[in-house]
């Protein structure tokens, strides 16, 4: 039995889905941000972000892939050439949904769903020091894994002294910053 | 078809009516120190547009 679509269902078809959720995935990247209903943001996070991976790819394959979804030409030509290539750095985790107060008309749960416009921690510490962290360092170089080469990245991150706290632990300090 | 039998009492409709009530909605203060308005949890602040430290929406 093929598993079910996470999320709610939209409209009365599955055409109409369809048509809804390419049309929300457009704005988005038109506009970077939208206020939508919860369930159609969370419905569009998975799709947005699959177009944006694609769109990081960024050969032709892809591109016609994307443009069975986003029909809008001027769109598509921006998600290439802007957005994919700001999310070079950032592995997944392109979109934020933050909801906000229900609709005056039907109390309907409401929700702003953006493209997150800030570089990671590691991203900007990287590129303040112009080098990688040993363990991506180790993980690009040899995907064959030799031991050798994984010592040799170790010792020069020891020389760097380099913080080498994770990606998710370090957002959330900013997150801390920002609230003072 | 049914027919209702006998007259609802004034009584009766009022003690049906009496557990129709309304609820509190569950509020907290907004994390954002310079607002500390109450509004709903999980939600970006409707009076100062915050949510995480971070500007949301636009303040109302």
């Amino acid at each position: 039995m093929p598993t079910p679509t996470k999320g709610a269902r939209l409209g009365g078809s599955p055409s109409h889905e369809r048509l809804m959720l390419a049309n929300l995935a457009t704005s988005l990247f038109e506009h970077g941000r939208i206020t939508t209903t919860e369930a159609k943001a969370k419905r569009l996070r998975p799709l947005a972000e699959r177009l944006i991976t694609k769109s990081k790819k960024g050969d032709l394959h892809n591109r016609r892939e994307v443009m069975k979804t986003v029909r809008d030409k001027d769109v598509v030509h921006k998600l290439f050439a802007e957005i994919g290539p700001f999310f070079a750095d950032r592995n997944g985790g392109y979109t934020r949904v933050v909801k906000t107060m229900p609709r005056k008309g039907d109390n309907a749960q409401m929700a702003v769903i953006e493209l997150v416009n800030e570089k990671t921690a590691t991203a900007e510490a990287e590129a303040a020091r112009g080098t990688k962290f040993a363990k991506d360092e180790s993980a690009q170089q040899s995907t064959a894994g030799s031991v050798g080469d994984e010592s040799v990245s170790d010792e020069t991150a020891a020389g760097e002294a380099a913080p080498t706290t994770p990606e998710v632990g370090s957002e959330s300090e900013d997150e801390n910053k920002d609230q003072s | 078809m049914a027919v209702p039998k006998f007259k609802k009492s004034r009584s009766n409709t009022r003690k049906r009516r009496s557990q129709w009530k309304a609820t509190a909605p569950t509020l907290v203060k907004c994390s954002n120190r310079a607002c500390r308005e109450q509004k709903p949890p999980h939600i970006a602040c409707p009076s100062c547009g915050q949510h995480a430290g971070r500007q949301v929406v636009e303040p109302a």
